[in-house]
């Protein structure tokens, strides 16, 4: 049996050359060793944590520990449920995000129907390099921007108007504008960023189809309508179907960063609540409650979408 | 006529597509002009894009000011250490669930897989860095970013586009896993792993909430947070200790507002220096997915 160790006797051999665990931790024992450093890091930084969800079922006293802390059972979740806040939080999250859904979700389509229009590539070129630049900003650099143009007293938008003798308008701290700004700044970071996919989609078109249009007497216009859209429509329904699962999801950093006394109704999200009552507050277990309620509507979510998309008679994502 | 109506189309496009990346650039252009104007002659609420009288006053204060190089410390060292940790530790597992023969491998996908679709959320998260003791150390910052799922699956997919008649002949040279991994395969990675070097070196100088969250001492803040502290702590309610930066914007020739500005600047010219080579790189859709932010 002393069998030379390659991968193909082990394809014509499936049975014969089954090996017992030890036999294969010490054949491929150079292999594992590579992957130990990352192996350990998710062990660590990624598992570790969901075992950490039980404290959101005990009444956690970091004294006592997670294991030997009061179990509560689903007092917190109860809690949760009943809590007028947590409805209104709930609310918050579901308007930002559906809004970016609206509004974010489509910009970039239109942009890169637009791109693909440009027949000289090196303006084309020259526009993505500037499109794109803003999604290597950190948040807190956008928000600053947005603030050397909004603020009341610094922002150059109020002392324009100051200088033209209006009366100032405090935009950072009205009702009416922190959603649209919050957009406006999601606008300018991400559009570009992403209108990466739908150029690749388009990019796979055959350009014989435009061949044949044109022949048929198919202006520009009708060409986008009747070609270029139809041939990313897969696309858009597979990254709409995602968006759809991060439902919960808002950029935590942007809302955070935009949070004030005054819109603090209108911008408190699960993520920021959630920081606020565990961390600072130190709340651990009905803030560790919360988050997971958001994790397992995230889980959910994701599987139901990846069923939708499935539906669809495309690949899932996994 | 064909001729005509096809000018004034790409006219049209070409008009509004400046128009929407004149708008990308603007707000930039803007704070790089008055960060280098001269105190003297700024006058505030004007729009510029280009200085009238040119001055590095601002650059200078803040560049001699101590807190202010506490924090271009705390961001170098986050960067300079953690991208070659991400690097390493994402390369080498990468490499290793690319062996498709692997015994095991199918579980440990499944479980990187895994961790895409459920997140623990903040607290548990928060709690183990507390409990590794890791509170108020720039490792807190670096380490749970060192790698994650997406990463790992497009490394993968790239080794797994490398021939394996590399790796067999190397076999019969006597070579072991690991020296076949720096010796060969590493080489043929240049692209890629340079791509991801940038991509996580970004990543790392853009740290905002880790560093919020896990550094209490203002001394050892990153950029990002004395950015946040200099330019918003006065509007929003998430200040914290604002002494420092009360301190770098208290008794100066230079107005706040400039000094502010010139803050913006020296935090976006790293990425303003990398920008050509990551262009380079996603153009490609080589990293498409790979990043999350």
């Amino acid at each position: 049996m002393q069998v030379q160790d390659t991968i193909s006797d082990q394809l014509r051999f499936p049975m014969a050359r089954r090996l017992t665990l030890i036999q294969n931790i010490s054949k491929y024992k150079y292999l594992y060793l590579i992957g130990v450093p990352g192996m350990v890091f998710f062990l660590i930084f990624k598992y570790l944590p969901m075992l950490g969800i039980v404290i959101a079922f005990e009444d956690y006293s970091p004294v006592k520990g997670v294991w030997s802390s009061n179990w509560v059972g689903i007092k917190h979740f109860d809690y949760l449920f009943g809590d007028p806040k947590f409805w209104r939080i709930l609310r918050n999250t579901l308007s930002i995000s559906g809004l970016s859904l609206l509004i974010l979700f489509p910009a970039p389509i239109l942009l890169a129907l637009m791109m693909n229009e440009v027949r000289n590539q090196i303006y084309k070129r020259f526009i993505q390099t500037l499109v794109f630049f803003p999604h290597f900003l950190s948040w807190v650099i956008v928000i600053s921007l947005s603030y050397f143009f909004l603020s009341s007293e610094e922002g150059i938008i109020n002392k324009l108007i100051a200088s033209l003798n209006g009366t100032r308008i405090s935009f950072l701290l009205q009702d009416v504008f922190i959603y649209p700004i919050l957009m406006l700044q999601g606008l300018w970071k991400e559009v570009g960023w992403n209108i990466i996919i739908y150029l690749a989609a388009i990019a796979g078109i055959n350009p014989t189809l435009y061949e044949a249009a044109t022949i048929d007497g198919a202006g520009r216009l009708a060409q986008i309508r009747h070609i270029t859209i139809p041939s990313i429509i897969p696309t858009i329904v597979i990254l709409f179907i995602l968006s759809l699962s991060n439902i919960l999801e808002v950029n935590f950093e942007q809302v955070l960063l935009m949070q004030n006394a005054v819109t603090l109704h209108m911008t408190e999200v699960i993520d920021t609540y959630v920081y606020k009552i565990g961390v600072r507050e130190g709340k651990f277990s009905y803030s560790t409650a919360v988050g997971v309620f958001k994790s397992f509507v995230g889980l959910i979510a994701v599987l139901a979408a990846n069923r939708l998309i499935r539906r669809t008679g495309h690949e899932g994502i996994w | 006529m064909y001729k005509a109506k096809f000018y004034m189309y790409q006219g049209t496009i070409g008009f509004l597509l400046a128009l929407i990346a004149a708008m990308m650039v603007f707000p930039i252009l803007y704070v790089l002009a008055v960060s280098f104007t001269d105190a003297s002659v700024y006058v505030p609420g004007k729009f510029y894009i280009w200085p009238e009288k040119w001055s590095l006053e601002a650059y200078k204060y803040l560049l001699t000011g101590g807190s202010f190089l506490y924090a271009l410390k705390a961001s170098l060292f986050i960067t300079l250490v953690g991208t070659p940790l991400a690097l390493l530790i994402s390369s080498t597992m990468g490499y290793m669930i690319s062996k498709s023969y692997l015994p095991g491998r199918q579980m440990i996908l499944l479980l990187i897989l895994f961790t895409l679709l459920f997140n623990p959320g903040m607290i548990p998260n928060y709690l183990l860095i507390f409990k590794l003791g890791l509170i108020n150390s720039w490792w807190a910052v670096i380490i749970p970013g060192a790698t994650n799922a997406w990463t790992l699956l497009v490394l993968k997919s790239f080794f797994q586009t490398l021939p394996s008649e590399l790796e067999e002949s190397a076999k019969i040279d006597g070579c072991n896993d690991i020296q076949i991994f720096y010796k060969i395969i590493l080489p043929l990675c240049k692209a890629p792993l340079a791509a991801f070097a940038l991509f996580f070196a970004v990543g790392y100088w853009n740290t905002y909430f880790q560093a919020v969250i896990y550094i209490n001492d203002a001394l050892k803040w990153p950029l990002q947070v004395i950015l946040q502290q200099m330019v918003l702590a006065m509007n929003m309610n998430n200040s914290m200790n604002a002494n420092v930066v009360a301190e770098m914007l208290a008794k100066n020739a230079v107005p706040p507002e400039m000094l502010k500005m010139a803050t913006v600047v020296i935090v976006m010219i790293p990425i303003v220096a990398v920008y050509p080579f990551l262009q380079k790189y996603f153009a490609k859709g080589v990293l498409i997915g790979s990043v999350k932010s």
